[in-house]
């Protein structure tokens, strides 16, 4: 079967919505997603979205413009960083005019709260910079996004699960996809594809991000022959729920909670005295980390504790009421009376596919554009989040660029006419064979045991430290799972709502772009924002002042570099 | 550790000899354990082909609605230890919409009648240049419904739904009520004549099922009395 659409966007996250909102006012859209849109994993987000309104106290476009270069350690792109920072004005008035229910303060206007490396007058001081709607902020967003397409009929295929991007000649053509409830494969014609496919937190044991989160659209680039930048860079958050790893929003230390460790200390005072509880996610993974490794952590555990006690119960209702609840339910303490237990859990990909400040995906990562191809939110790297990315800038990032990215699509087609391109179909049917490879193949290997080692070797390996002797033991074991998986045989035979399937599927695309992240890792001998090398523990910019590119040719990575856009900032060495 | 006996409902499709039936597994389990990661385990370790929702898995996405010893909640919040005897769980699809799989039920109807509702703000007064403003009072009263995370659960325990599948239920009335309470929506009128007949509110009994079955403790029959009286009020 063969759908035709003028435009398809793959994801149902804010990048995705936004970016079928804006293009939907035009054109026909449709949106493909492998879980129904409101499931989506933005609708987690918790903390808020950032924008120097000023509705509290004083605050300039200039201050989160600098707040995010030095968040970056310096490897974001100031061209995108500019739009970031001003865009979010109009973006998040349009969010507010749609209907997002944000916190208000007393004169009725969008509440703001602090967050980490958020500061006033260049790194004085945390800021009131976030807009929040309790601590519901993502889900909020997500719905009323989901909500505005359905008034503007935009097309949803949900549990549709993107297999394979077909691109010729570097123009983008169209899609494979599995229709899980109807139980059939489906390929997708259209004139411009966007990803907006999200993150990947569940290459690692410990991550904040659902079991969705398998980074497909980054596998379907690789394996369509497409650049990846920056995969190294991987932020653990510093509060996830000890063995869950369950997000405990930023959002909380910005309403003044405290991390201390097994003495009661808090010992951010050692690692970064001016901002404290507030500063950026990396440093602060990295001090956790630290106090847990050095014998610091609760009991001798591999925790320390985040109190929220003192804000008192009223604070915690009002302002954090579904970190309450879901510490209650799920882990059985009550946030209002007992301290909740946290160690850093894999959270965010900061690199992804390579885009220009239109979203535009970049064969190569640095000028040779995919005609009609678009990505957008954390699947891509444009890169305004750099090395490290600030609490609030990601929701910020998704609703901007998406936002951008559906413009440019309207741009394009408005400018090219909805004709589209060939379908090849020798690629149609290489696509279809792999699915019925992984279906009917015979052998001893399950998904799941392959995932866990997986999992946990990234995690063990690949995490908040890193140095050469465990980056190169976690290559080979990446390379080992990916010939391993050759033998994976799966139980579910059938075509309908087989999730035995589109599991293997997953791990087919978290194995490839592992070894992407681990190899990056090796191969960057520095320590900049998320990637801490133990044996290279200085930032090299004489050197590493550049973005990684890697491509997958026969197997075999290689890598290339492209240099950061520096326009305002320059580097300087980075305190708290 | 426990030793857990798990009823699981099992439906394949795609066989035609087989009846829906039951299946039970014996599954290790820490009693902190929430059922969804013993239906993992089954399906990760003994039964690849078991089939059923699942993502965020700490409550906020809503895919695991599904009925466990015969209430609706969440897979990934359903405690172990908060189970009467947690050595013995029953879990099945949620009941009243058609089974495509195991314990996944075909949602299309569910996701049909929110879009009947109006489920977006109406507001044709052209926006400020800045955000509209809304005090924390106005806020608040639609604050509770916007909580709603889709999952289905009241909508698929609301006995009023089982005998009238027309009904458009809590989950979109509950829609309604969010954007017709919003200070800044002008749609009222609209909104509610949708809802003004015997598939729309007033098929609601106050049976309070639906309150029982909200994980996320929404008091969704105080809001559907709200538009009931809101409609007999005619302020709008």
């Amino acid at each position: 079967m063969i759908i035709k659409h003028d435009v398809i966007i793959v994801g149902a996250g804010l990048a995705g919505l936004r970016a079928a909102l804006e293009a939907s006012r035009n054109y026909d859209v449709a949106v493909l997603s492998k879980i129904f849109p409101t499931r989506s994993h933005s609708g987690a987000a918790q903390g808020g979205i950032a924008a120097s309104l000023g509705n509290v106290e004083e605050d300039h476009i200039d201050w989160h413009f600098f707040d995010t270069v030095k968040g970056s350690d310096y490897l974001g792109d100031q061209d995108a960083i500019e739009y970031l920072v001003n865009d979010a004005h109009p973006a998040i008035y349009e969010l507010e005019h749609m209907g997002v229910p944000f916190s208000r303060t007393p004169d009725g206007k969008i509440n703001q709260r602090k967050f980490g490396g958020h500061t006033r007058n260049y790194g004085e001081a945390p800021v009131l910079r976030a807009c929040f709607a309790a601590d519901r902020t993502g889900h909020m967003i997500l719905h009323t996004l989901y909500d505005q397409c359905i008034k503007n009929n935009v097309r949803f295929y949900p549990e549709f699960y993107m297999t394979d991007l077909i691109v010729k000649d570097n123009i983008a053509r169209g899609l494979i996809a599995y229709d899980m409830t109807g139980g059939q494969m489906v390929t997708f014609h259209a004139k411009a594809i966007m990803f907006g496919t999200g993150g990947y937190g569940r290459a690692f044991k410990i991550t904040s991000n659902a079991h969705a989160n398998t980074g497909d659209g980054l596998g379907v680039v690789l394996r369509a022959g497409l650049a990846l930048e920056d995969l190294e860079f991987v932020q653990f958050h510093p509060t996830g729920v000890y063995r869950y790893g369950i997000l405990v929003s930023e959002g909380a230390r910005g309403e003044g909670a405290y991390l201390l460790n097994n003495a009661g200390e808090r010992f951010m005072q050692r690692y970064a005295p001016k901002l404290m509880e507030l500063a950026p996610r990396d440093l602060t993974s990295r001090s956790i980390q630290t106090e847990i490794d050095e014998g610091r952590g609760i009991n001798g555990e591999s925790y320390v504790y985040l109190d929220l006690r003192h804000l008192g119960e009223a604070k915690i209702t009002e302002r954090l009421p579904e970190i309450r609840s879901f510490c209650r339910k799920i882990i059985g303490i009550d946030p209002v009376k007992e301290p909740i237990p946290i160690q850093p859990t894999a959270h965010y990909s900061m690199g992804g596919i390579p885009v220009t400040v239109d979203a535009e995906v970049l064969a190569d990562g640095k000028s040779q554009k995919v005609e009609g191809f678009y990505a957008a939110g954390e699947c891509s790297c444009v890169s305004v989040h750099g090395a490290n990315r600030l609490g609030t800038n990601s929701l910020l990032e998704a609703v901007v660029f998406g936002r951008r990215a559906g413009k440019s699509i309207v741009k394009f087609l408005t400018a090219r006419g909805t004709e589209k391109p060939d379908l090849p179909t020798d690629q149609v049917e290489a696509a279809m064979n792999r699915i019925e490879k992984i279906k009917t193949n015979q052998g001893n290997e399950k998904v799941g045991k392959l995932r866990r080692e997986l999992q946990e070797t990234m995690m063990a390996k690949v995490g908040v430290f890193r140095d050469e002797k465990s980056l190169k033991e976690a290559l080979e074991k990446v390379k080992e799972l990916e010939k391993r998986f050759e033998g994976v045989q799966i139980d579910d035979k059938g075509w309908k709502f087989n999730t035995d399937l589109t599991e293997a599927l997953e791990l087919d695309n978290l194995l490839h772009f592992a070894e992407l992240i681990v190899s990056g890792a090796l191969n960057r001998l520095e320590s900049r924002g998320a990637q801490y090398r133990r044996d290279y523990p200085k930032r090299d910019d004489e050197n590493w002042l550049k973005h990684t590119i890697a491509i997958k040719k026969d197997g075999k990575i290689i890598f290339d570099y492209k240099p950061v856009v520096i326009t305002k900032f320059p580097p300087k060495e980075r305190k708290y | 550790m426990i030793q857990v006996k798990l009823k699981v409902f099992r439906f394949n499709p795609e066989d035609s000899q087989q009846k829906p039936h039951f299946d039970e597994f014996t599954v290790e389990a820490d009693p902190r354990d929430k059922v969804l990661d013993l239906l993992h385990r089954v399906k990760w370790e003994r039964d690849g082909t078991l089939a059923f929702r699942r993502s965020c898995a700490h409550g906020i996405c809503g895919s695991c609605a599904m009925k466990i010893n015969g209430a609706n909640m969440l897979a990934c919040e359903a405690n172990l230890k908060n189970f009467k005897d947690p050595t013995r769980i029953t879990v099945e699809p949620l009941q009243s919409l058609p089974i495509l799989k195991d314990l996944v039920v075909d949602l299309t109807d569910f996701f049909k009648k929110y879009e009947i509702v109006k489920p977006y703000l109406i507001n044709r007064t052209p926006p400020p240049s800045r955000e509209r403003l809304q005090s924390p009072d106005q806020r608040q009263l639609i604050d509770e419904s916007t909580w709603c995370i889709q999952c289905a659960s009241c909508t698929t325990s609301c006995p009023s739904n089982w005998k009238n599948p027309n009904f458009l239920g809590p989950a979109a009335l509950l829609k309604s009520y969010r954007y017709t309470f919003d200070s800044r929506d002008e749609g009222a009128a609209e909104r509610l004549q949708v809802i003004d007949n015997n598939d729309g509110v007033w098929r609601c009994h106050t049976i309070f099922n639906c309150v029982e079955a909200c994980p996320k403790e929404i008091n969704i029959t105080w809001h559907i009395s709200e538009l009931k009286k809101k409609l007999v009020s005619r302020e709008y």
